[in-house]
């Protein structure tokens, strides 16, 4: 089973995702910021990533910058799922190594088809 | 809405478009025909119906027909026939026909997502097929679908319906909170009101004929209809995707699946279309 960190520092977003990616067939795992997210990679890297943008502590960009540096960070699959909807922060993310982008508010239909997408389900 | 009133609807939409409606399904039509009384100025569906069975209006008859018809989209709807598009139909048509101009036509293309699908699609692939002469067609029912498929602005939810993220930087632009298309993209379409079962002899000649959920949905009698005008407007050597789970057989003999390529069907050589 593929496993998939949630990474968002709201709990209800968490909540709703991961019963989204559960109903696609992935283990879910969560964090609630960048560094939190980073720990976990360290100690298991994920098969994806859905990550949010603003959360405090460590931000998504600086968390996959980090996570693209780490040994073995080159292989989760990042999916952006943030309120930043302009193509400045897309191009930023994209360079950055993000694999997907999710503009919120997101519904199932959305995520499924950015997983299919990355070729994750 | 009266039982009798959907009768109307459904057989409006039978006579004009070879659309089935079922007129049990009383929220759907309903729903469907709700904006149309208020935009046509009208208290109420009943109110609308019950002036159509007066005077024949012939324009309120098509915008009826028209909301009915309208289907779910998306970009890259079920990717593989645009995969199939990318790796195999076109780079074939480009040996093929070297410089001569190869057409490609979405019948009942909707909000657009379709041919811009392949608008992209040809526009990234350039590189590999130099010398190609491609020329994309779009047609549909519906002269509000089209207005809305030219304008390509979509919404942010829309953009996020099978759309790869690298094509939304490439070539869509953000437009307060909609997403417009590229300029470069939209100006590779050509679009035209057609309806498909009606007489198609001077729809033209076309290479690759997209005409994906409208078999599906059309009266029995029609089907045949049809699937013989795709096969007159398709060069002999040209191919037709139809959408998944939908299929020619016991329909018509003017086609044959090809093997191994769901959805896709060249013309059956056996196939005499009458002139």
């Amino acid at each position: 089973m593929k496993t998939c960190l949630v990474v968002d520092d709201s709990k209800v977003i968490r909540k709703v995702a991961r019963r989204i990616l559960e109903d696609l067939g992935l283990e879910i795992a969560e964090a609630s910021d960048g560094m939190e997210a980073l720990a976990w990679c360290r100690a298991a890297m994920p098969d994806a990533v859905l990550l949010d943008w603003n959360m405090p502590v460590m931000n998504g960009i600086e968390f996959l910058r980090h996570l693209r540096r780490e040994p073995g960070g080159d292989k989760p699959t990042v999916v952006f799922c943030t309120v930043e909807n302009d193509l400045e922060h897309i191009r930023e993310a994209l360079a950055a190594g993000a694999n997907e982008y999710i503009m919120k508010p997101f519904d199932g239909d959305i995520i499924a088809s950015k997983l299919v997408e990355v070729g994750l389900v | 809405m009266t039982p009798e009133d959907r009768e109307l609807a459904a057989q409006i939409c039978a006579s004009r478009a070879g659309l089935l409606v079922d007129p049990e399904k009383a929220y759907f039509i309903e729903s469907r025909l709700a904006p149309v009384a208020r935009r046509e100025g009208f208290g109420s569906v009943d109110d609308m119906l019950g002036d159509l069975r007066l005077k024949r209006d012939d324009r309120l008859a098509w915008s009826i027909v028209e909301a009915l018809a309208a289907g779910e989209t998306a970009f890259y709807r079920d990717r593989r026939p645009f995969a199939l598009f990318e790796t195999e139909i076109l780079p074939t048509l480009a040996r093929m026909r070297g410089g001569e101009p190869i057409r490609i036509w979405s019948a009942a293309c909707g909000s657009g997502q379709e041919i811009y699908s392949l608008a992209m699609t040809v526009e990234d692939m350039r590189g590999q097929i130099p010398g190609a002469k491609i020329e994309l067609f779009a047609s549909d029912l519906s002269e509000r679908a089209l207005e809305k498929a030219q304008s390509g602005l979509y919404t942010q939810f829309e953009v996020q319906r099978g759309l790869p993220i690298g094509h939304l930087v490439r070539h869509f632009e953000k437009a307060e909170e909609m997403w417009v298309l590229s300029p470069r993209i939209r100006q590779m379409v050509r679009w035209r009101r057609i309806n498909l079962i009606a007489d198609l002899s001077t729809a033209g000649r076309f290479d690759v004929i997209f005409c994906r959920y409208v078999l599906a949905g059309l009266t029995p009698q029609m089907k045949p209809r049809l699937i013989e005008n795709l096969a007159r407007a398709l060069s002999p050597d040209g191919f037709l995707v139809l959408g998944e789970g939908e299929s020619v057989a016991g329909v018509s003999d003017a086609f044959q699946a090809v093997t191994g390529r769901p959805g896709l069907y060249a013309r059956n050589p056996a196939f005499r279309a009458a002139a």
